[in-house]
């Protein structure tokens, strides 16, 4: 299913959103850009909080604005979560929970109470009033409030900007889960490169009130000018499962051909599909097989392609035997050194992972 | 001293139905328009700003006399009606009405306008976005959010009007139960010497005055401390 959307909105003098585009609806789609590129001006003009002369909005086969025609918002059925301070003040944590769920028509409820209060740990909160919540229970009860309405589709729009690091880590896990578990189809608008490598499948980048391209996370983190490694340097974000806790208090990350070991920092169970980032100035390559060595992460692998060297270091592309890419930043004279070529099968020594959960 | 007369209750009548009614209508009139001044963006807010808080500048004289010229026999309102067989509207408790719903305009519009606008859009946008409708917004998330707004615009206006003279008088004049009301009452007695019978009312319209602001600072302090 696809979101279609073409509009021009000028706001002010000196910016103008500019798109027309077809959003493939799966999974996450991150809307990502440095702020004031028009992220969220375009997450309202898909709420239909922003009304564009001539523009055109369609969700699958629904027209939601073209022409004349108009669906205003609250016959949309779409998820809304914004960055802060979106809780009905007057009401409980419940009352805010069941306002949507109450309006939504019965015979569309697929999600009820009790399994996304579980799913989002706040149970224990539903008598309480919105003052008594910290920052990161109000993200949780509001995408628990948006969830309930049943949404054919869930907006975020920065939903985790106004929380602190800690906060963050701790709501994290609750919108993967959301978003794995719901079926509901997300666009989150997001700035940061670590929010997007955690959570989106797809990417729509922005600048200058302009969608520039939309890909996929894997192939947006296989272009060397990519605007997630604007943060930490080039990443790559490597998919797998991850097994039970082993001796040493290591647990396995991904296929035996491609196995990698994680500490165990997280009391998560065992999961078939989770994420890990690998910064690339972690990742360091040797033509024989290190064996008397203290890294333990060391996978064979065979090299896709070197970037040109900038400021004398060179990120070299390669791919694991699962068909991954792993990214290692290594001085362009190691290279000339090593005699490094695309298709030279060698070994990335891996000094950490995380865990994106 | 405080023994009142026919002549009294009968304006102590004209003028709590006066306020009643002017607090009503003002209510109604003001809630889309202070809306309207905290939602939009045109500069017509600010000329529409200005005209609605002239009455708290201008003379009421001024405005009554307009009033008087405007609602009169001749006036363009008022002729038009008598044309069409009705009564002209000076000297006529609708005639001051009227004058009161103008004259008190400010004290309910500021009000709402800044409850509208401490509101900010992100309640009304939320409670659209899990299905509700207009009325609905406004009956479950705009009410309740801007009830101190709408108990202090209410207050406020009653009080006001409670205290009009002179758009009264040169709109209304002085007939007993039509537009004699209470202020005009103690002008009555004090140019004819009654300053036992001015007293006593003035003395009840000083304490209801007091009580009546009391009442709406502690609401509006209440709702600040409430809104943090």
């Amino acid at each position: 299913m696809n979101l279609q959307v073409q509009a021009r909105l000028r706001y002010g003098e000196d910016f103008e959103l500019n798109v027309d585009h077809e959003l493939p609806l799966e999974g996450v789609t991150g809307l990502f850009g440095r702020s004031g590129c028009g992220k969220t001006s375009l997450l309202r003009l898909i709420a239909g909080l922003e009304r564009a002369k001539g523009a055109t909005v369609r969700f699958g086969d629904q027209c939601w604005q073209q022409g004349r025609a108009f669906v205003p918002l609250h016959k949309r059925r779409i998820g809304l979560v914004f960055q802060e301070h979106s809780l009905l003040p007057h009401l409980s944590v419940q009352d805010n929970l069941l306002y949507g769920y109450k309006r939504t028509p019965a015979a569309l409820r697929r999600l009820h109470p009790p399994e996304v209060t579980a799913m989002l740990g706040i149970d224990d909160l539903l008598n309480r009033r919105i003052d008594q919540l910290s920052g990161g229970q109000r993200q949780r009860v509001s995408l628990g409030r948006a969830l309930l309405i049943s949404p054919q589709l869930l907006l975020l729009d920065e939903p985790m900007a106004a929380l602190d690091t800690q906060t963050k880590r701790e709501i994290m896990p609750f919108l993967g889960r959301m978003a794995a578990e719901s079926g509901v189809p997300i666009i989150m608008v997001s700035h940061s490169p670590d929010e997007i490598q955690r959570l989106a499948d797809r990417i729509a980048f922005m600048q200058n009130g302009r969608i520039q391209c939309i890909e996929t996370l894997h192939q947006s983190l296989a272009r060397p000018d990519s605007p997630l490694f604007e943060d930490a340097g080039a990443v790559s974000v490597l998919e797998g499962a991850l097994g039970d806790t082993e001796e040493d208090g290591v647990r396995p990350f991904g296929p035996p051909e491609a196995r990698l070991w994680v500490p165990n920092v997280t009391q998560a169970p065992a999961k078939p599909n989770l994420r890990l980032r690998i910064l690339a100035r972690d990742v360091s390559l040797s033509l024989v097989n290190p064996q008397q060595i203290s890294i333990q992460n060391q996978l064979l692998v065979t090299i896709e392609r070197i970037d040109a060297p900038r400021d004398n270091r060179c990120v070299v592309a390669c791919r694991t035997e699962d068909g991954q890419l792993v990214l290692a930043e290594i001085t362009a004279r190691a290279v000339r050194q090593l005699g490094l070529e695309t298709g030279t099968r060698l070994y990335a020594l891996i000094k950490s992972v995380a865990l994106l959960e | 001293m405080f023994t009142l007369g026919p002549a009294e209750w009968q304006a102590i009548e004209v003028t709590f139905r006066l306020c009643l009614y002017t607090t009503i209508i003002l209510l109604v009139l003001a809630m889309p328009l202070a809306w309207w001044l905290a939602k939009g963006r045109s500069y017509a807010r600010v000329v529409v700003q200005a005209v609605v808080a002239l009455p708290l500048v201008l003379p009421p004289t001024v405005l009554g006399f307009y009033l008087l010229m405007a609602l009169g026999p001749r006036g363009v309102v008022g002729k038009t009606l008598e044309d069409l067989g009705f009564h002209h509207l000076a000297f006529s408790f609708e005639g001051i009405l009227i004058a009161s719903v103008i004259y008190s305009m400010p004290f309910a519009v500021q009000p709402l306008t800044e409850a509208f606008s401490n509101l900010g859009r992100r309640p009304v946008e939320v409670a659209s976005s899990l299905g509700a409708g207009a009325l609905d917004r406004f009956r479950t998330v705009i009410l309740p959010l801007t009830r101190g707004g709408f108990v202090v615009a209410a207050t406020l206006t009653f009080a006001h009007t409670l205290g009009e003279f002179g758009v009264i008088l040169m709109l209304g004049g002085s007939i007993p139960g039509e537009t004699k009301v209470l202020s005009v009452l103690i002008y009555d007695h004090a140019e004819g010497m009654n300053y036992a019978a001015a007293h006593s009312l003035s003395l009840m319209l000083l304490i209801f005055a007091f009580i009546t602001l009391f009442v709406v600072y502690s609401i509006t302090r209440r709702f600040r401390v409430a809104s943090v």
